[in-house]
């Protein structure tokens, strides 16, 4: 077996690239949101650092860098700072399945852009998702804080509770494509109408589920900080709270991804294949496409957290258990009976 | 050297899931217990996927590391259980716990020289893929697939019971 | 009781129809409104570039002034100190040396003259209790400082510049 050494670059290229552009959308998420906030409240918003206040991100960063680091005394040292690098190693692990875009011909070679196309990515996904919240449990059990502690427990039944309507949501659409693979479910919409259009419950479930896995508002109860003093990230000063703000964001990115490519047609756009355009440039303008669908959703997340109060906690509980979990299997009912009927006749 | 890559990746594997397991009853700590099963279960997962059952990998660290260890977690968190409040075990315990570990061991290492494991064929690529394990669910093992959908569902009635029981009394 | 206004309205207290307990939308007419905010006038004064207009009965910072030839005008009578309702106002008295008339127009000056930033409420009191003319009160107000200090000001601090003089 002789090893690819290009396609070995190729990826390596291709992973460096989405991370860089992931941390890159999730710091100027930070200031999108600031500048968002500012407007809907007739305010400005950042304006000073840069045309803009586009430097700001930067600022930010070099200021959270040169707070000084502080490690409670009475917190367990390893998992203090385990915590928000597993926080921030989920966070970007996912957006490896993700298919950023169709494939790129350069020189000869077929460059598909996406860093792994698995067949099972959509659970993936999940498994990742799920390992996410032990970076805010760690962290918010190790502070040896109970504000911290309450918030991580908040932060962990709230995720466990929303991952069971989310995957319920997604079963309803993978009877319908019948596959797990995104790059396939976006190829499949590609060639027909948004996924969207047949699975609208489906998508406010996952919507509304994914601000919650998110930990947004209306569902930032493990931040509240008028009940918590912060949230779970309580204790954590500089650059660890700073991963933990981040990750955040990075999630913000990766749900607005995971949404435009399953129900809002991914990389591809209308009369994407009737235009006569090279496929390179097809692929970039799908590219370009699939980031204007995700920025949309970006503001969208900012929108709803500068306009909905929180929840209450058990409000938040009965939403997840008693509303979003029967609508979840009500839709998987419909969509199976749609399914079967489809096949048979 | 005559090792190929998937030997040196079962190797480490293996070492580190060794390790990790030991590491969940040696730890004093419980938290550090659960985090080191919580290693070997994604090394166990690793093995998984080099036996080609990708879906029974990714199955396994939603449920298990992602669902069920997070419950441990949990409740270990809150109970805040460390090595001062521990009650101290018995001396006796410890032998018992010793000979009924080292007896369900014997069983096994019986059971498995008994077992012969299908060696697998290098073009079985496709066998652990979601489609096929499906459909081997729904045809061959349907009953014994649906019989455990019941042992689920007799779970979450219980709960909902004991969960009921607590609200009328309060 | 009979209302004060006719603006009271009761409390609705009828059950929620099914639109309303969807809640989607209540929140898309929220999630309207703050978009219709985005495109509304911002209220934001850019401060160091953009400043506010005060009011002109606006009461800042005190000034100790002087008359024309540049002699300051207090006596050290201290009536402000009296009717400063919250003794912000410190003086000491003095007697003016032969060879110091350009310096202060009545015999009695004040050596020292201290107002607290911290204790004064800008009630301008101290302005209508002054039978020389001697303190008005400005268009400024006090700037930050880091300690408590910075807040006594003290006669260099009050006193107008000698005209031709900068401060």
């Amino acid at each position: 077996m002789t090893i690819d050494w290009f396609f070995i670059l190729e990826k390596i290229l291709l992973i460096s690239g989405v991370l860089a552009i992931s941390l890159i959308v999730a710091m100027y998420s930070t200031w999108g949101e600031r500048k968002v906030a500012g407007v809907m409240q007739d305010r400005i918003g950042p304006n000073r650092a840069g045309f803009m206040g586009l430097l700001q991100p930067l600022a930010d960063g070099g200021k959270l860098f040169f707070k000084e680091e502080i490690i409670p005394g009475s917190s367990n040292r390893f998992l203090f700072i385990l915590g928000p690098s597993l926080a921030m190693m989920v966070a970007c692990m996912t957006s490896a399945v993700i298919p950023w875009g169709d494939t790129l011909t350069i020189a000869g070679r077929t460059i598909s852009l996406q860093v792994a196309d698995i067949n099972i990515g959509i659970l993936y996904i999940f498994g990742v998702v799920s390992l996410g919240v032990y970076g805010i449990m760690l962290g918010g059990w190790a502070s040896n804080n109970k504000y911290s502690l309450l918030a991580s427990v908040r932060a962990a039944s709230q995720i466990i509770s929303y991952e069971l309507a989310m995957g319920l949501s997604l079963i309803a659409l993978l009877m319908m494509t019948g596959t797990l693979s995104i790059k396939e479910i976006v190829e499949q919409q590609r060639h027909s109408l948004w996924n969207v259009l047949y699975q609208p419950l489906g998508f406010l479930i996952f919507l509304v589920c994914s601000f919650a896995e998110c930990n947004r508002t209306p569902f930032d109860l493990p931040e509240a900080e008028n009940e918590l003093n912060g949230g779970y990230h309580l204790e954590y000063s500089s650059m660890k709270l700073g991963f933990y703000l981040f990750a955040e964001y990075i999630n913000m990115f990766i749900s607005s991804a995971l949404m435009s490519s399953l129900y809002f047609g991914g990389y591809s756009f209308p009369y994407m294949d009737s235009l006569g355009l090279s496929p390179n440039l097809t692929t970039i303008l799908g590219t370009v496409a699939l980031f204007v669908k995700i920025i949309f959703f970006l503001f969208f997340f900012m929108w709803v957290r500068w306009t909905i109060p929180r929840f209450r906690y058990d409000q938040l509980m009965r939403l997840g258990w008693n509303i979003m979990i029967p609508l979840a299997l009500a839709n998987m009912l419909i969509t199976g009976a749609i399914v079967l009927y489809r096949s048979t006749h | 050297m005559g090792m190929s890559l998937q030997q040196i990746v079962f190797g480490v594997l293996s070492i580190i899931s060794i390790i990790s397991a030991l590491g969940v009853i040696l730890s004093k700590n419980p938290v550090t217990s659960v985090l080191c099963l919580i290693v070997t279960f994604f090394t166990i997962a690793g093995h998984y996927i080099m036996l080609n059952a990708q879906f029974l990998a990714v199955v396994h660290i939603i449920v298990y590391a992602g669902a069920i260890m997070v419950l441990f977690l949990f409740v270990i968190m809150l109970m805040n259980l460390n090595a001062e409040i521990e009650p101290q075990k018995r001396s006796w315990l410890k032998y018992a716990g010793a000979i009924s570990g080292g007896a369900l061991l014997l069983v096994l290492l019986a059971a498995l020289r008994e077992a012969s494991v299908s060696s697998l064929q290098p073009g079985a690529v496709e066998i652990g893929l979601i489609s096929n394990l499906g459909k081997t669910l729904f045809s061959t093992y349907v009953l014994p697939f649906e019989v455990s959908s019941i042992l689920f569902l007799s779970a979450m009635v219980g709960a909902v019971v004991i969960g009921k029981k607590e609200g009328h009394e309060s | 009781m009979q209302a004060l206004t006719n603006r009271a309205k009761p409390v609705d207290r009828r059950p929620m129809t099914f639109m309303e307990k969807i809640y989607l939308p209540a929140i898309a007419k929220g999630m309207g409104i703050t978009l219709k905010h985005i495109f509304q006038k911002k209220e934001t004064v850019r401060y160091p570039e953009q400043k506010r207009p005060f009011s002109p009965v606006f009461r800042g910072l005190h000034v100790l002034n002087r008359d024309a030839e540049g002699r300051e005008n207090c006596t050290a009578c201290g009536l402000c100190a009296v009717a400063c309702p919250a003794e912000a106002i410190t003086m000491e008295a003095a007697e003016r040396k032969p060879g110091e008339e350009n310096l202060y127009r009545e015999e009695k000056y004040a050596a020292r003259y201290e107002i607290n930033m911290l204790r004064c409420i800008f009630c301008g009191f101290c302005e209508e209790a002054c039978p020389k003319d001697a303190i008005y009160l400005t268009e400024t107000f006090a700037p930050a400082h880091y300690k408590r200090e910075g807040f006594i000001y003290g006669k260099k601090d009050l006193l107008v510049p000698m005209p031709g003089e900068k401060k």
